[in-house]
């Protein structure tokens, strides 16, 4: 009865979300189930669209491990787009204008200016919090607006190549900069994929099982207890957002070096914010968070076929991600509110 | 009085003004005790839906007046639908009012632009200037309060309204203390979730007719991406700027609006030293400065250095301290 209820409870956002969705297509005049199934092999038809899901799936779930780093300790870290973006800017600026380097060097010089800089935000952040009293949601937005300002600014200004190029994009980054592919028929990093797989173990383990994790937990639940017990509070704070700041950066080096071969305005895509979604959605659990990040990442790979093949415009998936998250979390509210007596006087009974 | 100042001054009023509507319904919710973050998405769904709604009504043959307050009208209830959501899940479902609204902004972004992809660079029905009779001859300040569109006279009536409401009157100290202190008043017979849920749709309502005063009236029609992103985040901004008062929100809001004003100037005129799109960060360091100035620490830091005679009221003047129990539930 009660496995039955859960299934029950877990199923209804979920088809509530793709009707209201369906909905909504048909509202724009296009067929439904079409789409889907143009999004489906978008995503799972051939192992390159499966490789561009996988492409997603990386900077996504680097940047949502990071969340549940920051959403452990408290904090609303909506500045993690702009973490990705500086991570991508600073590693581009390796990328084009560091010389003479042989190439796993010239890679792992990028990936080191671009988790530095993306812990040096996260860590400004927690500086704006705690020294100046400027809460996380208003910096993170103002920093994430300053930083796509900068990057707009470097790729239609310093960084033009001399002989002219174009204002939408640097140039591309020399071979030797480029992260090697797993084949030409599955383009993405294996190196990438490795160190996204070790983020995800090296961020559970630090999570359940060191003192860290708990002081960060402590945090978390009641910061003033936590700071009377001996917590140092501001160091937890600081922490989870370089730590946040740094993964989200090496997210933002995979979109440039693997993805893009150059740096583009917007070049984060919104997946920062996607990643605050989906950390919401695995309720703060590190172990859940990757998987519900490949379903949001196949929805991302699927709607780019969708907007070529069917002219819709790619806005679709943030609205089928937003609806999937808004329905899980105001059902959980239904479910504690009007059947959680139910369920309880089942147990007593059996 | 010159008169080129006089213009940029009225653009000011006026380029101010959905940011002034729009974080006054923000200040009513939040004395109220209830966090609405959906305000930039919400207002890209509501002037999404305020322009389709007003033009698809013109194209049916109705009068333009009929038009526009029809689009008014969908856009302050698509604000007040966003509102309801998060009003339910913050407090009657009891979920996190940040998590709802974070949802909310993003989802209803995408919506506008999924919604609206087919109505994108198309001229519709706007608003037109209408100067107040008599007031609009007032010397100096007629030409820059009183030649606008309807959508400034009502953010003047709305901030009388707000304040003499919140200050002036029972209601109000009810209003503000179930945002302050929602046991005391709910001890004292009022309905502390009853008047949260009206004052948070009251408030999305208001930020709805806000997202109006931009496609029917400020920047006309609808863009992909819109040209208010950001704004709603601005306007979360300078509530807490202006300390949840409406004067000093509206002044919060004309602040902004002037310095974005001479952004555009100095990009206008190409000769300013430096590259004209590091002026787009003016908006954003701008943010950060105010609510740095007006978080206590530097405040006190700087209140010091005053005498000490008028310390007092410069600190009630410039402090900006949030309604106590904002963003907390209430369970009586």
């Amino acid at each position: 009865m009660r496995a039955w209820r859960d299934f029950v409870f877990g199923l209804l956002p979920i088809s509530f979300s793709l009707l209201v969705t369906a909905l909504l297509i048909v509202l724009v005049g296009k067929d439904p189930l079409e789409v889907a199934r143009v999004l489906w092999s978008g995503a799972f038809g051939t192992s390159e669209t499966l490789a561009s899901v996988v492409n997603f799936w990386i900077p996504l779930t680097l940047a949502a491990l990071g969340l549940v780093v920051t959403f452990r300790a408290g904090l609303w870290n909506i500045g993690v787009e702009g973490q990705i973006m500086i991570g991508a800017v600073a590693a581009s600026g390796v990328a084009l204008y560091v010389k003479g380097l042989p190439s796993p060097l010239l890679i792992g010089l990028s990936m080191a200016a671009a988790v530095m800089a993306g812990a040096l935000l996260g860590a400004l952040i927690g500086f704006l919090k705690l020294r100046l009293g400027v809460n996380e949601i208003f910096g993170g937005v103002a920093l994430n607006a300053l930083v796509n300002v900068a990057s707009i600014y470097l790729i239609s200004g310093p960084w033009q190549p001399a002989e002219g190029g174009s204002a939408q994009a640097t140039s591309p980054f020399p071979m030797d900069a480029r992260l090697p592919l797993i084949s030409p028929i599955f383009p993405t990093s294996l190196l990438m994929l490795v160190l996204t797989v070790l983020a995800i173990g090296l961020i559970i383990r630090l999570l359940s099982g060191t003192r860290w994790g708990l002081q960060l937990k402590a945090v978390g639940k009641n910061p003033r207890s936590a700071l009377l017990l001996g917590v140092p509070t501001g160091r937890s704070v600081f922490s989870a957002l370089a730590l946040c700041g740094l993964l989200a950066g090496l997210g933002g080096a995979h979109r440039v070096l693997d993805t893009y071969y150059s740096l583009r305005p917007l070049v984060s895509g919104g997946i920062g914010f996607l990643a605050l979604l989906v950390v919401l959605l695995a309720a703060m659990r590190a172990l859940w968070a990757p998987l519900i990040a490949f379903v949001f990442a196949a929805i991302l790979g699927g709607t780019t076929r969708v907007r070529i093949r069917l002219q819709l415009d790619p806005s679709l998936a943030g609205v089928l991600q937003g609806l999937i998250v808004l329905t899980v979390v105001l059902f959980q509210g239904i479910r504690e509110r009007y059947f959680a007596h139910h369920d309880e006087s089942i147990e007593e009974k059996v | 009085m010159d008169s080129v100042l006089q213009n940029t001054l009225n653009t000011v009023v006026s380029n101010a003004t959905p940011l002034v509507i729009a974080a006054l319904g923000e200040t009513i919710t939040e004395r109220a005790g209830v966090i609405n973050l959906s305000l930039d998405g919400s207002l890209a769904l509501s002037a999404m839906v305020g322009f389709v709604a007003a033009y698809a009504a013109q194209r049916s043959g109705v009068s333009a007046p009929v038009a526009l307050a029809l689009g008014v009208t969908s856009a302050a209830l698509i604000g007040a639908l966003m509102a309801l959501i998060i009003a339910w899940g913050g407090i009657t479902l009891r979920r996190d009012q940040v998590a709802v609204g974070f949802i909310l902004t993003l989802l209803a972004a995408d919506l506008a632009q999924f919604l609206g992809q087919d109505y994108t660079r198309i001229p519709g029905p706007t608003f037109p200037t209408v100067p107040v009779p008599f007031l609009v001859d007032l010397p100096v300040v007629g030409p820059i309060l009183f030649r606008h569109s309807l959508f400034v006279y009502f953010s003047y009536v709305l901030l009388i309204v707000c304040w003499w409401w919140l200050f002036r009157t029972q209601g109000g100290l009810a209003h503000r203390a179930i945002g302050e202190r929602p046991a005391s008043a709910y001890a004292r017979g009022v309905d502390v979730n009853g008047l949260r849920y009206l004052y948070t749709i009251l408030g999305g309502a208001l930020v709805g007719v806000a997202g109006a005063a931009f496609s029917l009236n400020l920047k006309p029609g609808w863009a992909n991406p819109p040209s208010m992103r950001g704004d709603g985040w601005i306007a979360l901004a300078i509530v807490i700027f202006g300390g949840w008062h409406p004067f000093r929100v509206l002044l919060g809001a004309y602040l902004f609006a002037a310095l974005r004003a001479f952004a555009s100037a100095a990009q206008r005129s190409g000769d300013v030293g430096i590259p004209l799109v590091l002026l787009n960060a003016i908006p954003w360091l701008a943010m950060i400065l105010t609510l740095v100035f007006v978080s206590s620490g530097v405040l006190e830091r700087l209140l010091r250095v005053l005498p000490r005679a008028v310390q007092n009221r410069a600190r009630a003047l410039l402090r900006s301290d949030p309604p106590a129990a904002l963003g907390t539930r209430f369970e009586p």
